[in-house]
């Protein structure tokens, strides 16, 4: 369950964020999505995620508050969207 | 030497149509940012300073009865009406003749026209074109019948103080004699929504430099000001002229600032350098203060690299919000009152330091003698901008 | 440097021509014929893509950010439309109240200096910085507020010139301008010529100094 969630916030984090020359398959769902190493998101990305979650899943976050935790890795994301979606 | 001079200015907000107005309502402690329900410029409530449109369609009606009675009130745009109603008064309390060859009519805005991006919906009595912003200065420049071309800057948040850098760059370039510095920005779905989903609005009125500050509050606003190389012509008894400027930029984020406040210093210094003056002859800072957690702390960083983290300082944003293109105006507009008036106006919203630098944000109006004034603003893009104002 | 008509010139020089393709697919292979490695190229709306790359061929043959520290280098550029291609495509994000997603990441490109920031970013730019809005290209505007700059010695080197994007239409000219030996030059053909307007007028209508 939680790996095709996984595969899925690969490819509408690559889409969204315009990540290039990546594949799903190339993204590493542990690795860290900000800052040095891994994919290197900035703060823009982040609320890109925040509008992601929301059209996609129904999620809102506070990005300053709660999305360092949250938006570590794609496996973070993915446990978060899976606590909190409305059924 | 070429001293540029300040003048007649004029400042339309939330909080009224004159200088005057704003002094008086900021000194009875009101505010003008409110809980606006939600409807056209937003689905949701979400606190907003909007000008008084009635007032503004009044003012205006009588305006143009005076200069142009032939003229009907559709063919304007809102911004267009706030800019005339502006410069109008500006001109009325100066001596500066806009028609003359010598005097150049400065425009700073983010988005002019903001309610024309929308192709639907336009009025009919105004041309699609007046979306430009080139077109939109020509429409004003022409409404005073200036004889030169205006210059139109947009420049994000920092257009406003900016216009004032470049017109008293231009005057001691010997190009112009006088300049208006106008600018302004409307408020409209496009604006709320995008500061939105930066997630940069606070729920509640803005806290600059408060501990408890979580976000801006938009306004809309229009100021404008007069700068000359004569005293006699400005429309004040007090010489205060531009003694400084610089416009740096941190080359670090398109949206975010750099942190360190070293670029935003860097504006600070350069400015202090120009006006000749040491940090310690600064008598006041009108700051750029939004009440956002970041703009805020590297703006009390850069004051305290610049060693002025015990001048008093106030952000007027805290009454009526960011005005985006009119920001610097009209804030520049308010510190040039209070040293007119040798007054310091508390800073609304600030009730606990909230700042890793500790800065001496004022929290209740006093009388002081003000001989220096520092202004800074900063916005998206990077930009730092900042401007010495000196009693001669 | 220009940039119209899908050709580049450098110092007056057709360096690259491309016959096919939309706006986007022309700069993307103007990107890579500069071999340029810049992940964020593709986050960018189409006027900061025209003004990065600009930037970048018009550095690529100079060492003025080796010369001259960040902080003395400016950028002052002209431009008509602003960013009224993005302010279009955010409002059109929000038409729709029961589909209501604004992007942060289009928002941001609503305002055209944001181009100067691209190109303050990529090279390390910290000096005076602004953006006119103006129908055409106005050398005059440009001569005289930039000979300011030099006069009161707050840049040592200035980009400029003028960045235009709108859908199809697009059109970029920039050149160098340094201070050498008391007298203003920029870089036009492939020497130095003196800063004033008629020069800066024929450098941009590609004609002869």
């Amino acid at each position: 369950m939680i790996e095709d969630l996984i595969y899925r916030l690969k490819r509408e984090i690559i889409s969204e964020l315009d990540v290039e020359n990546m594949t799903p398959e190339e993204l590493d769902p542990e690795a860290p999505l900000f800052g040095e190493g891994g994919l290197g998101l900035d703060s823009i990305d982040a609320l890109e995620i925040v509008v992601l979650l929301d059209q996609n899943y129904g999620i809102k976050i506070q990005a300053s508050k709660e999305g360092r935790e949250i938006f570590y890795s794609i496996r973070t994301i993915a446990e978060y969207i899976l606590a909190h979606q409305k059924k | 030497m070429v001293d540029v001079f300040v003048g007649a200015s004029n400042t339309i907000t939330s909080m009224g149509f004159s200088t005057a107005e704003h002094v008086e309502r900021i000194k009875a402690n009101q505010i003008g940012i409110r809980i606006y329900p939600g409807g056209n410029l937003y689905p949701t409530p979400v606190p907003l300073s909007l000008i008084d449109g009635p007032r503004l369609l009044d003012l205006f009606r009588k305006c143009l009865n005076k200069t142009n009675p032939d003229l009907q009130l559709d063919s304007f745009t809102r911004s267009e009406m706030l800019h005339i109603l502006s410069i109008s008064d500006v001109l009325k309390n100066s001596g500066v003749d806009v028609t003359d060859s010598r005097t150049l009519i400065i425009l700073a805005t983010l988005k002019g026209n903001m309610d024309l991006i929308g192709e639907k919906n336009r009025p009919p009595a105004i041309e699609p074109d007046r979306v430009y912003l080139w077109k939109w200065g020509e429409f004003l420049a022409s409404f005073f019948n200036s004889s030169n071309k205006p210059v139109v800057v947009s420049s994000a948040c920092v257009s406003g103080l900016l216009a004032i850098v470049i017109g008293s760059r231009l005057i001691k370039a010997g190009k112009f004699d006088h300049v208006i510095a106008a600018g302004g920005d409307i408020l409209t779905e496009f604006a709320v929504s995008g500061f939105q989903s930066f997630q940069s609005l606070s729920p509640k009125p803005c806290k600059p430099f408060d501990a408890a500050r979580d976000g801006l509050s938009l306004g809309e606003g229009c100021g404008s000001i007069v700068l000359s190389r004569h005293h006699s012509m400005c429309g004040i008894p007090e010489k205060i002229v531009v003694a400084g400027g610089s416009c740096t930029n941190d080359a670090h984020h398109i949206s975010g600032p750099l942190r360190s406040g070293e670029s935003f210093y860097i504006a600070i210094r350069r400015a202090l350098e120009e006006a000749s003056l040491d940090p310690l002859d600064i008598d006041y800072i009108s700051a750029h203060g939004t009440g956002t957690d970041y703009y805020d702390e590297t703006e009390a960083k850069a004051l305290s690299l610049a060693g002025l983290e015990r001048v008093p300082v106030n952000s007027f944003k805290g009454y009526f919000g960011h005005t985006l293109g009119a920001a610097g105006i009209v804030e520049s507009a308010l510190a040039i009152a209070s040293m007119r008036n040798n007054e310091l106006l508390k800073s609304a919203g600030f009730e606990n330091p909230g700042t890793s630098r500790h800065i001496n944000v004022l929290t209740d109006h006093t009388v002081k003698e003000l001989n220096h004034c520092l202004k800074t603003a900063s916005g998206f893009g990077g930009c730092n901008t900042t401007v010495v104002f000196k009693k001669i | 440097m220009k940039f119209q008509d899908r050709q580049v010139w450098l110092d007056g020089i057709v360096e690259y021509v491309s016959e096919v393709g939309s706006v986007n697919d022309l700069f993307r292979s103007v990107y890579r014929y500069y071999h340029i490695d810049y992940p964020k190229f593709s986050k960018m709306d189409n006027l900061c893509k025209l003004a990065f790359l600009s930037a970048e061929i018009l550095l690529q043959g100079t060492d003025v950010l080796q010369k001259y520290p960040a902080e003395r280098i400016g950028i002052i550029l002209e431009n008509a439309s602003s960013s009224l291609e993005y302010d279009r495509k955010h409002l059109e994000s929000v038409n729709d109240r029961n589909k209501y997603f604004p992007s942060p990441s289009v928002f941001v490109y609503t305002i055209p200096n944001i181009m100067v920031a691209e190109i303050a970013i990529r090279h390390h730019v910290k000096g005076e910085n602004a953006v006119f809005i103006s129908e055409q290209f106005d050398p005059e505007l440009i001569y005289h507020y930039v000979s300011e700059l030099f006069r009161n010695q707050l840049v040592s080197c200035c980009l400029s010139g003028w960045v235009e994007c709108y859908r199809d239409h697009y059109q970029s000219f920039l050149f160098v301008i340094e201070q050498k030996d008391k007298m203003k030059r920029c870089k036009g053909l492939q020497e130095y010529v003196t800063l004033n307007i008629l020069n800066v007028e024929r450098l941009f209508k590609g004609k002869p100094i």
